[in-house]
């Protein structure tokens, strides 16, 4: 399960992510909707670990992220925005390296197998990862991600970047894992929800603006003709 | 402990993936030799000994080994590679003692490959050896030294350029500490304990013992504290800046 309480980062005087709570359970997909700049990626950074929140708690499968980071880490599977890696190391490397902080000792072997065939990245795993295409290395990140079979993933927009084949790949990949997963999606990509998503928070100037499923939420604003795209852009303009 | 090996090999690898590691081990080697059997006259001298060799080391040191430690974090920061590693199971103090081991040990690669001199001299004459192998572990403490200063630098900023910068001025200062161009400014006015105390923070007070053959246990505790104290500043730094 992934808690927050009153989750807050504030920045000088601006808060970037503003008392936000919610709770999410196995078997859920959580999409995080908002403009850019809405405090989407910062809140995901602070389930992560990666940044400190100012005030308030979050915890993943019960460890708290910043008094027990390590054991909040290892339930963690994360996809940073942009999916960054090490650019001159090849795909196997790379896809070592992590497995070996993952700390998968004898299943090592069979997990790297696992996440190259899941992703189909046999043909690139002697290439460096920068000089790869654009869809290949958010799969490579999901690879990483995915590695230690966590029972909890954060993605940063899975699905940016990514042409519609590549796109569909993904939401597929989503659809497989999320029975016995917990999955928080941050998008921007309103179909994406509709794909995916079983629960929907729509998050504005750092706060939590609407949490609904993605039928909810339309039946809550009238069901509108313009579908997802008029609710979100009702509530966040 | 096994995080901190993981994390150095991954490092040590990526070095040699790219030809800056090759370029700059020729030019490490270039230079050392250069500096040798010109500047540092190894054949007028008569003498068959390394010091030619040695006493040129912290000033090759100041401008290459900020060059390898730019990239330690500013690079990192920069690809955004710095928020996959920090959300890996690992601690901010096992990746700062990962990294700068790894660029530790790349040094002492460049710096083992010197080793034709070794043999030169050995050949020319009978040195003394154990003076010479006190002179290189010597060699690598000031590296060290250079290197946690340079990996401070490198935290502190996303640009490399501006942390090889920044890198070159905090090791320069520590460089010229023990020189009489800053002990003079101090001694107008200053205590003498205050003059003494800047001069023992320099690297060359605590190099020159060293290279000369004497490995004296303040010495070691010098590098030591010094090493620890920036690689601590640097995990302090990259604590509060990692995500800027």
């Amino acid at each position: 399960m992934i808690k927050t309480e009153h989750l807050t980062k504030r920045y000088d005087s601006l808060a970037a992510v503003d008392d936000v709570s919610f709770e999410v359970r196995p078997g859920e997909v959580l999409g995080f909707l908002g403009p850019n700049g809405a405090g989407k990626t910062t809140t995901m950074r602070m389930l992560a670990g990666f940044i400190a929140p100012t005030a308030g708690r979050a915890s993943i499968c019960g460890h708290d992220v910043t008094t027990d980071p390590l054991a909040a880490k290892a339930s963690l599977g994360y996809l940073p925005e942009g999916a960054p890696a090490y650019g001159e190391m090849k795909v196997w490397d790379f896809l070592r390296f992590i497995a070996r902080l993952r700390r998968l000792a004898e299943r090592e072997r069979e997990r790297l197998d696992f996440v190259i065939g899941r992703l189909q990245l046999e043909q690139v795993l002697e290439r460096p990862i920068e000089t790869l295409s654009k869809g290949f290395r958010r799969r490579v990140g999901l690879a990483q991600a995915i590695m230690h079979d966590p029972p909890v993933l954060i993605l940063d927009e899975p699905t940016d970047g990514l042409d519609p084949n590549q796109k569909h790949e993904v939401r597929t990949l989503i659809n497989e894992m999320a029975h016995e997963k917990i999955l928080i999606i941050s998008t921007h990509i309103l179909e994406e929800v509709d794909a995916v998503c079983t629960r929907a928070i729509i998050i504005a100037r750092g706060r939590i603006v609407a949490d609904n499923t993605p039928k909810g939420l339309l039946a809550q604003a009238g069901n509108p003709p313009g579908g997802l795209d008029a609710v979100f852009r009702s509530i966040t303009a | 402990m096994r995080n901190v090996g993981i994390i150095m090999r991954r490092e040590l690898v990526s070095y040699f993936a790219t030809p800056l590691a090759y370029i700059y081990i020729l030019i490490f080697l270039v230079l050392s030799n250069l500096f040798t059997f010109y500047l540092g006259g190894f054949f007028e001298r008569g003498q068959a000994d390394l010091t030619p060799f040695f006493s040129f080391h912290p000033w090759l040191y100041l401008f290459l080994v900020p060059a390898i430690a730019m990239r330690l974090w500013a690079d990192e920061r920069r690809s955004g590679s710095v928020e996959l590693l920090m959300t890996l199971p690992v601690t901010l103090w096992e990746a700062v003692l990962g990294k700068f081991l790894a660029a530790w040990c790349f040094i002492a690669i460049a710096l083992a490959l010197t080793f034709p001199l070794w043999i030169t001299v050995n050949y020319l004459g009978s040195p003394d050896n154990g003076a010479i192998a006190a002179a290189y572990v010597g060699s690598l403490l000031l590296a060290a030294g250079f290197l946690a200063i340079g990996s401070c630098a490198s935290a502190l900023t996303r640009n490399p350029v501006v942390a090889f910068i920044l890198g070159v001025t905090g090791c320069f200062v520590f460089l010229v500490a023990g020189y009489p161009l800053v002990l003079d400014a101090f001694r107008g006015w200053a205590p003498q304990v205050l003059v003494d105390a800047v001069s023992s923070l320099g690297f060359l007070t605590h190099f020159d013992a060293i290279s000369k053959g004497v490995i004296d246990a303040r010495d070691l505790l010098y590098f030591g504290m010094l090493i620890a104290y920036f690689l601590i500043a640097t995990a302090v730094v990259l604590d509060v800046r990692k995500s800027q």
